[in-house]
């Protein structure tokens, strides 16, 4: 088992954004998380890199109890996060967004590493040198996205990546999440669209007010009828 | 017209030092968000401990600036470790006035330890004042030797926050801390050791500026710590350039006032100048317009 959530309680102050959840990520598979917004979708995302604690549960990855750790010291263990809201570093040219996401790895970063993001995103080549603030929403996304990649994740969580992207660039984006599956990465995918996402995951859960309601695989929920009312406008 | 070339020759010496103690502030500022006031202060124990290794130790100087220098580091590190850290998600308020705090405990134990009499810094750089025009221009080592360290610092220092890992780690930090730690940087550590670079240079500025006005008190830090704090604004706060900058043109400012205009209302003219300038600039010269695209 690549990640396994049980039973964790999350809250921001007095509220209790996360009643609850329990899921798994099993190696190799896409496994995406769909719901409405503030069901709970990116403090999930937040509470398994670090970035919040839960009150109750427990989070484990690669058989490592990671509930309490320092979220700095996850990307090491084979955990990368692609952030809702790409935040890369704007001032910062491609490049060097580049580096800090190869920041874990010991001595010079090999050209390898550069060249495999630029496969993905040959476009980020092109503006190797440019400063991230200047890229085009869609290249921050891809920006964010080769950055996340170069740690060499074991389990790549991306959250939200189609947010506020023209539909051409989000099929682009799905596609690419698609090749990072095929070459051997676990993909653990948060998104409001939610047809996008069934379309490419092996298995969904989906997430109302802090808990889940549903779960099956891609397939299924894509036909349920009430997945289809709520979440697929039909 | 030597008078004047002479005014801007010790105008950059004098801002060179508030250039250094100005990265310090804004290096801060830009990593941690906040007003180190207590930044002034720890020059003054710089100069403290320089003093007490050649006067006291009898240690050559070059060792007694390395000691001060060392001493500043760990200084700056307990500081932030003790001081700040536990109020990293408290309201910046609380911060600023634990800054404060900070500062008069510094000036406070300073005055336990060595009293409130002056003491007389020691001639650290006696080299030969250069003589230009015969005699009617002349630089003293101490000017020059300010000038000189200022300038190695900026460049040891660009290039440590353009090149090393950690320099680039600074930089993410200071840009977005979530992402940082997402990207598996430790941003604790960073800011610890951006607090030590900075306290390693309020010591070295302790030194020059002792160097060039050698009477130390417990306050002796405390209107060149407000004066750089202006500089780093002026310059535009979070930047290093504008620290830089800033603190030049300040020293510049500062000392054709004294002058040109009058000993006594020179600090009211540069910070009345300060405020002219954020009225138009409210960044500061070199201050960040985030060029943001969605």
């Amino acid at each position: 088992m690549m990640l396994t959530v049980e039973n964790i309680d999350v809250f921001y102050g007095a509220i209790h954004a996360i009643k609850g959840i329990s899921f798994e990520v099993n190696e190799g598979e896409i496994v995406a998380l769909i719901g409405a917004n503030g069901a709970g979708k990116s403090t999930t995302l937040k509470t398994i890199s670090g970035i919040m604690h839960p009150r109750n549960g427990k989070i484990t990855f690669l058989d490592e109890d990671i509930t309490r750790t320092d979220g700095y010291k996850l990307p090491a263990k084979g955990l990368a996060q692609v952030p809702e809201g790409r935040r890369i570093f704007l001032q910062m040219t491609v490049m060097e967004n580049l580096e800090m996401g190869a920041y874990v790895q010991k001595g010079k970063v090999p050209d390898e590493d550069f060249e495999n993001v630029f496969s993905h995103f040959p476009r980020l080549k092109e503006r190797r040198s440019q400063i991230a603030g200047t890229l085009s929403g869609g290249e921050q996304q891809m920006l964010a996205m080769g950055r996340a990649l170069m740690s060499h994740p074991k389990l790549l969580m991306l959250d939200e990546p189609s947010m506020g992207l023209a539909p051409i660039l989000v099929e682009e984006i799905f596609n690419i999440i698609q090749e990072f599956h095929a070459s051997g990465t676990t993909i653990l995918l948060v998104e409001q669209n939610a047809e996008m996402a069934l379309q490419i995951a092996d298995r969904a859960y989906v997430l109302e007010s802090g808990k889940i309601a549903l779960s099956g695989t891609g397939q299924e929920l894509a036909e349920s009828d009430e997945i289809k009312k709520a979440y697929l406008g039909g | 017209m030597m008078g004047l070339i002479s005014s801007l020759i010790n105008g950059i010496s004098l801002g060179s030092v508030y250039a250094i103690i100005a990265l310090g502030y804004t290096m801060v500022y830009g990593i941690a968000k906040m007003l180190n006031f207590a930044h002034g202060d720890v020059i003054m124990v710089g100069a403290y401990i320089c003093f007490c290794g050649i006067s006291y130790l009898s240690l050559p100087p070059v060792l007694a600036i390395a000691l001060a220098i060392v001493a500043c580091t760990a200084l700056g590190i307990v500081i932030e470790g003790l001081a700040y850290k536990p109020l990293r998600s408290a309201p910046s308020l609380a911060v600023l006035i634990t800054a404060i705090g900070v500062s008069y405990f510094l000036q406070n134990s300073a005055l336990l330890i060595w009293k409130s009499d002056p003491k007389v810094f020691p001639t650290i750089f006696n080299m030969q004042p250069l003589q230009f025009f015969d005699g009617r221009l002349t630089i003293s080592g101490v000017t020059l030797v300010t000038v000189l360290c200022c300038i190695v610092v900026m460049v040891c220092l660009t290039l440590f926050i353009s090149r090393s890992k950690i320099g680039k780690a600074m930089r993410a930090v200071s840009e977005d801390k979530v992402a940082a730690q997402l990207m598996g940087i430790n941003v604790n550590r960073t800011i610890s050791v951006t607090f030590a670079i900075g306290s390693g240079l309020a010591a070295v500025a302790g030194v020059l500026l002792c160097s060039a006005y050698p009477v130390l008190t417990p306050t002796t830090g405390s209107m060149p710590g407000i004066k750089a704090f202006t500089a780093a604004v002026f310059g535009g706060i979070g930047s290093v350039p504008g620290a830089m900058l800033g603190g030049i043109l300040l020293g510049v400012i500062e000392l054709l006032a004294k002058s040109y205009i009058s000993t006594q209302f020179s600090d009211a003219i540069v910070f009345a100048v300060l405020i002219v300038v954020l009225l138009i600039r409210p960044t500061g010269i070199l201050g960040k317009k985030i060029s943001e695209k969605v």
